[in-house]
């Protein structure tokens, strides 16, 4: 028994749809679900066809925070606060970029929710453009690739350290590429009281510039590089974090990818890998990624 | 029981009757004080279970309520002018999704150049939304209008949100005596929101679907014919309440001279003056009448072409303007009253709270009854002024 129906219309490869029906499964479907406009909306919810076995909700790109906000209020002031948690579903520029404001307003009030980002790492639906969570030197259509310019030009936003900075009681990133991570995360998370901010990498197949079969080995590339730490904060203190095994070097990651590809030809391309590199370090160094204990 | 209270606790005393069970607040002016005197009771714990939310901003206050009224929860806030633009995305959403959600407006001009003050363009503004829309005489009116404006949102053959329409500073300041509501009563006239679809794990729902060209229409059929269908239900239960309190605030439109030649059409506070003006020429023998607009949204034409029968000439008081073309609510009374060949003269006044002085009113109505004006849409009370592009 599943609560996310075969027959929706993700990609072959797209990391989106096992995130989501492992997360609902999890909790037996008693859960409510709010979702931004964006890829897992228009693969789930057309009229007639909704995949959702769960009170599912979609209204805005930019709003799923607040309607989230306003179930769970509902819920309490009905008395009905036992019947499931309330979760977010949305893209990474849902979160990061368009709905940051009702997102924070969300955190602030501390409303119990589990808010969960789904980063593909640019707008993905509209055919992949930037978001603030896009990488540095990306390729998307919003920032293509030019005499002048190499892809994106500024870094990811920070959105583990702006959730932090809202005090919340439980914080975490997770890939794909782990999937009994991403379900224990998200059942841990719903232990806490309050507002909680999970961030799940996941490869977009199209916009990446990558085939079905690649992308979870890909997502752990992003791992294995330090591009993507996997942490997990409670009441801000960094509890665990996943080890890295083996470093790979960022090269190995981008080469791969259509994405990130020009920039082992264009003229700027090997700073930006450079910078790449040290992003890569910083976080290893910054979370203490490499090693073999999972507890910090 | 009588009180002397202003416009903000008229409308919050009433909400607090109608026992909603999630209030979204974020400050703008005039309406702050509603949502304040709200959260005043909230302090108290005179709400009940109600969860009082202080959101970010408006838009955050809509989208809060669309996820509470989508659950089942009867849902209210206020706003005004720049608040009300920035929900129309969700309140859109909102009316799609055809979630009851009540919420009052106090009427305030639109940006820019920045206004706190009185005209109607904020609402006017929000006409194509699928969202009803009251306009509001005094407080006592609006007193009496919150109870019904969530019985018709919540009627399952409507399901749409209401808004409450009252003038900003003119009502929501104002001292007025008021007949405060008491709880039976109003217990007796609206009974707890009982939501015929709701999100439930019990019987988990799909909200907010796309449609895709196949199906996109007929959602958009059932909104309109919800719409055009709540305005009966609306006159029934203004009749209803009128059997409970003894007020009556008559139907869509008040016509309150029937015979009159020329007819002069108002929505809002405005009324009153206009009222004063008119019986004082009436009494120097002019064949002038008041026609008060209260429903706008779903537009009464029926009703309107009957108030209007005898008019042969339709003087229009338009408190906002349809940029480009003219006085809205002159839009919509040529629209509905072509067949009857009245001149129509509408006239803008009073916007971003310019005074409406009593003798402006009256040289309008004398210039139109002396013929001395043409046909159509003019700004009054207008100063010489300089380009501000050179
Ligand atoms: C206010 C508004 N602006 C723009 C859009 C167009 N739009 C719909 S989805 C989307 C991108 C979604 O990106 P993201 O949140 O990252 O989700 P993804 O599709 O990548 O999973 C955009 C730009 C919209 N629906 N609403
Ligand atoms: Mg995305």
């Amino acid at each position: 028994m599943t609560y996310f129906a075969s027959g929706h219309g993700a990609c072959p490869g797209c990391g989106i749809p096992v995130a989501v029906r492992n997360i609902i499964d999890a909790f037996d479907g008693k859960c409510f679900v709010a979702n931004s406009t964006g890829c897992l909306e228009i693969i789930s919810s057309q009229y007639g066809r909704s995949a959702w076995g769960v009170p599912y909700i979609h209204s805005l790109f930019e709003n799923p925070a607040a309607v989230a906000a306003g179930i769970e209020s509902a819920l309490k002031a009905l008395g009905r606060k036992d019947e499931g948690h309330v979760l977010v579903f949305a893209g990474d520029g849902a979160t990061a970029d368009i709905g940051i404001g009702p997102l924070s307003g969300m955190f602030d009030r501390n409303h119990d929710v589990l808010y969960i980002c789904l980063d593909n790492e640019a707008y993905q639906n509209t055919g992949n453009q930037q978001s603030g969570l896009t990488p540095m030197g990306c390729l998307t259509t919003t920032t293509p690739v030019g005499k002048l310019m190499p892809g994106k030009i500024r870094q990811k936003k920070d959105m583990v350290a702006i959730a932090l900075a809202h005090k919340l009681a439980y914080v975490a990133t997770a890939s794909v590429a782990f999937p009994r991570e991403v379900v224990r995360k998200a059942k841990k998370a719903v232990e806490f009281e309050g507002a909680k901010y999970l961030q799940i990498h996941s490869p977009c197949v199209t916009g990446w510039g990558i085939t079905g079969d690649q992308s979870f080995k890909i997502a752990k590339l992003a791992f294995e590089t330090g591009l993507y730490p996997i942490v997990e904060f409670e009441h801000g203190e960094l509890i665990r974090v996943r080890k890295i095994k083996e470093k790979r070097p960022v090269e190995e990651y981008l080469k791969i990818q259509k994405r990130f590809r020009h920039l082992f030809t264009h003229p700027k391309g090997e700073d930006v890998i450079k910078t790449l590199q040290s992003i890569a370090d910083e976080n290893i160094r910054r979370y203490n990624l490499m090693g073999t204990e999972t507890e910090v | 029981m009588m009180k002397v209270v202003r416009g903000f606790y008229s409308v919050a005393y009433s909400v607090k009757q109608c026992k909603p069970d999630v209030i979204c607040a974020y400050p703008i002016t005039p309406q702050t004080e509603i949502v304040e005197r709200l959260a005043d009771m909230y302090a108290n714990g005179e709400l009940g279970n109600c969860e009082y939310i202080t959101a970010e901003s408006e838009f955050g206050a809509a989208s809060i309520l669309v996820g509470a009224s989508a659950t089942g929860a009867r849902s209210f806030t206020a706003t005004s002018s720049q608040g009300l633009i920035l929900m129309s995305e969700v309140l859109l959403s909102a009316a799609g999704m055809r979630l009851p959600i009540v919420l009052v407006n106090a009427n305030r001009s639109l940006s820019a150049p920045l206004s706190i003050w009185n005209d109607q363009q904020d609402s006017i503004f929000m006409r194509d939304a699928c969202i009803m829309q009251l306009y509001i005489e005094n407080n006592q009116e609006v007193h009496d209008v919150m109870p019904i404006a969530f019985k018709v949102a919540e009627n399952r053959r409507v399901m749409l949100p209401f808004m409450v329409c009252m003038d900003g500073y003119k009502l929501t300041h104002a001292y007025e005596p008021v007949d405060l509501l008491d709880e039976q009563m109003v217990d007796k006239f609206l009974p707890p929101y009982d939501a015929p679809v709701k999100l439930s794990v019990d019987k988990p729902l799909t909200f907010g679907c796309y449609a895709p060209p196949p199906y996109y229409t007929e959602f958009r059929v059932a909104m309109q014919n919800a719409i055009m269908g709540a305005g009966d239900i609306m006159l029934k239960e203004f009749k209803k309440w009128y059997k409970i309190t003894g007020r009556d605030w008559g139907g869509h439109v008040v016509a309150e001279n029937p015979d009159a030649e020329v007819a002069v059409i108002t929505m809002g506070s405005l009324t009153g003056l206009v009222r004063d003006v008119v019986s004082e020429m009436q009494k120097e023998g002019k064949n002038v009448g008041v026609v008060k607009l209260r429903t706008f949204r779903p537009f009464p034409v029926e009703d309107i072409k009957k108030a209007l029968k005898n008019a042969n000439k339709i003087i229009v008081f338009e408190r906002a303007v349809s940029f480009g073309h003219e006085g809205p609510v002159a839009i919509e009374i040529k629209s509905a009253n072509y067949e009857s060949g009245a001149d129509v003269y509408s006239f803008a006044v009073g916007l971003g709270g310019r005074d409406i002085p009593r003798d402006l009113i009256r040289e309008i109505i004398d210039k139109v009854i002396e013929g001395k004006v043409e046909p159509g849409f003019q700004f009054e009370g207008v100063k010489p002024f300089e380009e501000v592009i050179p």
